[in-house]
């Protein structure tokens, strides 16, 4: 049987590639690719401890369901920030963005 | 027989999961990126069926492959953002972000393995409860009703939030 511990590995692993992601692409839609590649990580935590530690209760898959619903806020909201980025300035690139840096 | 063959398909799952992320990451190309971003999307819900979550595995592929992955290609080829970035203006970023994610993943496996030693050995309990989309939904709307209405708020504000955001600035002044 798998144990809990390599679940919360691989997710590790994928919340550290997201935030590598995160904090590497330059491009603001891939920067918004490693947010979402970091929920995701997180969802599986919150299910794997749903299931090793207490199934007969639903919080976790009821907690995964709402990041859902975070994660397509979170998206909706960002793209049409850098739609709204890009049509004024004709750019989508993270370190070009700068109007609010003094 | 039964054990073996699920270990065989979670190390391939992971395989994919872990191999479509760093896909993600080195490709030069934002369409690519979101293409191996779906591909990963699936090995997750491969997870979620694995841990007898079959309704989240449903709701990851229609959320996430579905509706949030069209969303990124849609704003991807409508802005042609599909070129990458132009050459390095920070060079020291790409292994700084190398050496602090790398911490982080140390750090985790740290704390998973050696300070909790006994976190390996926790099997899976037996499958108890029904986790059919009727219990699920029995507990959203019972002892979860005011985490889940304050979450429809939030995706109107946000949903009202992107069109205040989009919508095309016709009188002048103002702003801009």
């Amino acid at each position: 049987m798998i144990p809990l511990s390599w679940y919360l590995i691989l997710s590790a692993a994928l919340f550290s590639i997201g935030l590598f992601g995160v904090l590497a692409r330059r491009n603001a839609i891939a920067i918004l690719m490693g947010i979402e590649l970091m929920l995701n990580a997180v969802n599986i935590n919150l299910v794997s401890f749903w299931r090793y530690g207490s199934p007969a209760e639903m919080s976790g898959q009821v907690f995964a369901i709402i990041v859902f619903a975070v994660a397509a806020a979170e998206v909706a909201v960002g793209l049409a920030l850098v739609i709204s980025v890009y049509r004024r300035r004709k750019t989508v690139v993270a370190n070009e963005i700068d109007m609010m840096k003094w | 027989m039964a054990v073996d063959f699920e270990l065989i398909m979670f190390f391939i799952l992971a395989g994919v999961g872990i191999g479509t992320a760093a896909g993600m990451l080195l490709s030069r190309s934002a369409v690519y990126s979101a293409l191996f971003l779906v591909l990963n999307f699936g090995a997750v819900a491969g997870f979620y069926l694995f841990l007898n979550a079959p309704f989240i595995a449903m709701a990851q592929i229609t959320v996430y492959a579905g509706a949030i992955m069209v969303l990124f290609l849609f704003v991807i080829m409508l802005l042609g953002a599909e070129k990458l970035t132009p050459p390095e203006v920070l060079p020291w970023q790409r292994p700084l972000a190398v050496v602090l994610a790398g911490i982080l993943i140390l750090e985790a496996a740290y704390l998973l393995f050696l300070r909790t030693p006994g976190l390996g050995e926790i099997q899976m309990p037996g499958f108890g409860p029904d986790t059919s989309p009727a219990a699920i939904g029995a507990i959203l709307f019972g002892k979860y009703l005011l985490p889940f209405e304050i979450t429809s708020v939030l995706l109107l504000t946000a949903m009202v939030g992107a069109i205040v955001l989009v919508r095309p600035r016709k009188q002048g002044g103002g702003q801009e």
